[in-house]
């Protein structure tokens, strides 16, 4: 009798706790990560972006309401590499929630699962912002972002078994678009190869790099560093004598600088979406950079 | 094969050339022509060796660099995973420098606040050149269930060097369902910026009213045991019980001396604008014997210095506002905060060293507020105003005591205004000029910082 009252109980709770396991809770501290968790995660996610693409996902504090969504997320999903280095360990200790403390499965550092490149040599902080780590903006490579993406879901599957399944379908779906949109971009920027950029910050090696730009020069004089007058008369002087294809600068960084050289010198500029825009797909978001970037060439 | 055909050729050239030639000769002519053509064959037989050897070598060369490439790409990617682990075995370090210029119209020493007895670190500091708090930070994850945090600041007093543990903490990190504790030495969550280091203060000196009850800062050893409820809006809601042995407690308490209770609320209003409003009370019930400096008449050795025993309860209100254009904060930037304090006491103020002993009974009433406003204008550069007001109606038995104790208000109200403007050339350096209309006793003083605060080594925290 008492075996009896105690297997329905335990078939009650745990029918109860099924039914309380909603939506996973994410927190995603840039829009690219977040829009790839809803891809993934689909219906089974419930994601909160801490920032948007008019923001420095570097200069953000821990403000009261991102405690509080820290709080209570089950997933964390963040660039990592030292990008929110200000404010998510900060943001972790005062949650109180031990699901998305370092090293806990609930805390999903992009960059863990890629190599990174622009590791600084030299630690001294004379050059700038210097990422000890690499280039956190690892999203803006396709191939890596899918690296991410498989790891991402397995994170998912980790966190939440039930429904192996459907991120299974979902990753495989998300993994066929996005290499069919690759061969697209591919063949749409191959005009792309060897033209060279001035950027506003390294912020787009990655980029560069999948699309064989060549940077030939940046707006800060350091990375972090705001544009100085003296840097770009120099910068000036050399983009007359050899003169680059396009100025590229993200939506949340000062256009001024851009603006001035472009004046100067004829090289148009473009202002790129770092991140996609709220409720924006991936391919949408890197659809669009892609066309602002073919446009504006040369 | 062509060779061989070189030398036939040669022969042939030879014997047609020289048609004088006896046979004996010519069978001569042959033999060298022999051992040439032999000697010749052996030197590009060993020339195609080598050639051979060096066309393998260097294939072997070029699998070598393909096998280290492919090391390197490997090594690359697990060092990326152990970046994850880096921090947890190496404490985080921080150093903070600073130091400043002052200059000051009266006399720094001469410094009170009507009705209020000054204690801790409150004052003016040093005229002219000093070095101010040189911070030493180090804090680490401990494992995957704590935290642990230590502060010591380094500073000079009177031309003594001392040491200081502002801050030796352990916090959980494990406990889940919102809940933390810290335990250890912490600076308390009463008010706003009291739980901030005063390096990122927005100004170079305490608000009076910091000054006033607290001496600058309130720090205690306990335990604090906070919630965060599981809201959208954050509502965090604590307690700290602490030892009451620093001031503004006092005496040697064997349990718990003091206590507060904390609440806060906060969140966002759209993407622009943040806030955040805080509630606070401070509680020790037991003070015993605690000293402070009231107006000092007398020689050094025999100075009388006023001495509380009683009760003492603090409520304060805090209110910060922030805005930046799209939630960016770091070209342009708007803060504005407000705190209230208000002290209730109860008990005797006795004069140490007084001959008799002079005792008057104490009922005090303090209160203060500052309001600030911050604004970054362009990148690197920002601004701001404070003004500060204290108010105080203190009575006991005895009035001369409690003037003497620098408890009574002389008709003076305390008032401040400050304004400063700050160059910052990276997230790790800032330059600060500073002036104060000082007007905390009836003389009014013009103050003058320049200051410099410079953080090396691990990255600083984006406090709210």
């Amino acid at each position: 009798m008492k075996t009896t009252i105690k297997v329905v109980l335990m078939n009650l709770l745990l029918s109860m706790s099924t039914m309380v396991k909603a939506e996973i809770q994410v927190l995603a501290c840039e829009p690219e990560w977040g829009s790839l968790v809803n891809s993934l995660g689909g219906k089974q996610v419930n994601v909160y972006q801490a920032t948007t693409n008019q923001q420095d996902p570097h200069h953000i504090q821990a403000r009261p309401s991102l405690i509080a969504k820290a709080r209570r997320a089950d997933l964390l999903v963040c660039a990592g590499a030292e990008l929110e280095a200000g404010w998510l360990p900060l943001l972790l200790r005062k949650s109180g929630n031990p699901d998305i403390q370092a090293g806990k499965p609930g805390y999903f550092m992009a960059s863990d699962y890629v190599t990174l490149l622009d590791k600084a040599t030299t630690l001294d902080r004379s050059y700038g912002d210097v990422h000890a780590a690499g280039n956190p903006h690892v999203h803006l490579d396709p191939e890596r972002l899918l690296k991410v993406a498989q790891a991402l879901s397995q994170t998912l599957i980790a966190i939440d078994p039930d429904n192996q399944e459907n991120y299974q379908i979902n990753l495989n779906s998300f993994t066929q678009k996005w290499l069919n949109m690759g061969q697209k971009w591919r063949k749409q920027t191959l005009s792309l190869t060897n033209k060279s950029i001035v950027v506003y910050h390294r912020s787009w090696i990655y980029l560069q790099k999948w699309l064989g730009l060549n940077e030939v020069g940046a707006l800060e004089p350091k990375p972090g560093i705001p544009p100085t007058s003296s840097h770009l008369t120099q910068l000036l002087v050399r983009m007359k004598q050899t003169p680059a294809d396009m100025i590229i600068y993200a939506s949340y960084q000062d256009s001024k600088a851009a603006k001035w050289l472009s004046q100067k010198t004829g090289i148009p500029t473009v202002m790129l979406n770092i991140s996609p825009d709220e409720g924006e797909s991936l391919f949408d978001w890197y659809q669009q950079l892609i066309d602002r970037l073919v446009k504006e060439k040369k | 094969m062509q060779k061989k055909l070189l030398m036939l050729s040669i022969t042939i050239a030879i014997s047609y050339s020289n048609p004088a030639f006896s046979n004996n000769e010519y069978e001569l002519l042959r033999q060298e022509i022999e051992l040439l053509k032999k000697n010749y064959e052996q030197r590009i037989q060993t020339l195609e060796q080598r050639l051979k050897k060096t066309e393998e070598q260097a294939q072997q060369a070029n699998s070598t660099a393909q096998n280290a490439a492919q090391k390197l790409e490997q090594t690359e990617l697990t060092s990326t995973a152990s970046n994850r682990t880096d921090n947890s075995f190496n404490p985080a370090l921080s150093i903070i420098l600073d130091g400043r210029y002052a200059d000051f119209d009266n006399d720094p020493d001469a410094y009170e606040l009507p009705g209020f007895s000054l204690g801790g670190e409150a004052g003016l500091g040093k005229e002219g050149f000093s070095i101010g708090h040189t911070e030493l930070t180090a804090s680490a994850n401990i494992d995957d269930q704590f935290y642990g945090e230590l502060t010591v600041a380094i500073h000079e007093d009177d031309n003594e060097t001392e040491v200081e543990v502002e801050q030796a903490f352990v916090q959980t990190l494990g406990l889940g369902n919102g809940m933390t504790i810290k335990a250890g030495r912490f600076f308390s969550a009463m008010g706003y910026i009291n739980e901030q280091h005063e390096h990122a203060w927005d100004f170079a000196d305490a608000p009076l009213i910091y000054r006033g009850l607290f001496g600058n800062k309130l720090l205690d050893d306990g335990l604090q045991i906070s919630y965060i409820a599981p809201t959208d809006l954050f509502f965090q809601l604590g307690t700290e019980l602490l030892s009451g042995d620093k001031f503004p407690a006092g005496g040697n308490s064997d349990g718990i001396g003091a206590w507060t209770a904390f609440a806060d609320l906060g969140g966002d209003i759209g993407i622009e604008h943040s806030w955040s409003l805080g509630l606070s009370h401070w509680e020790a019930d037991d003070i015993d014997g605690r000293t402070s400096g009231g107006h000092s008449h007398g020689n050094e050795e025999h100075e009388e210095v006023p001495s509380f025993t009683g009760e003492s309860k603090i409520s304060a209100l805090d209110l910060v506002y922030k805005w930046s254009p799209n939630g960016n904060p770091k070209n342009h930037n708007f803060k504005f905060q407000f705190e209230y304090f208000v002290r209730d006491e109860d008990g005797s103020i006795t004069m140490l060293n007084s001959e008799p002993l002079e005792t008057s009974s104490y009922d005090g009433d303090q209160s203060g507020w500052y309001a600030q406003a911050v604004y970054q204008f362009m990148p690197h550069w920002r601004t701001g105003f404070r003004y500060d007001q204290l108010d105080s109606d203190n009575t006991g038995s005895d009035s001369d005591i409690l003037e003497e104790a620098g408890l009574d208000d002389e008709g003076h109200t305390p008032k401040r205004y400050s304004t400063m403007l700050e160059w910052l050339p990276s997230e790790y350096s800032r330059i600060r000029l500073q002036y104060n209309r000082d007007k905390s006793y009836e003389e009014a003083d013009n103050q003058f910082f320049l200051q410099y605060t410079h953080s090396l080594g691990s990255h600083g925290t984006h406090n709210y």
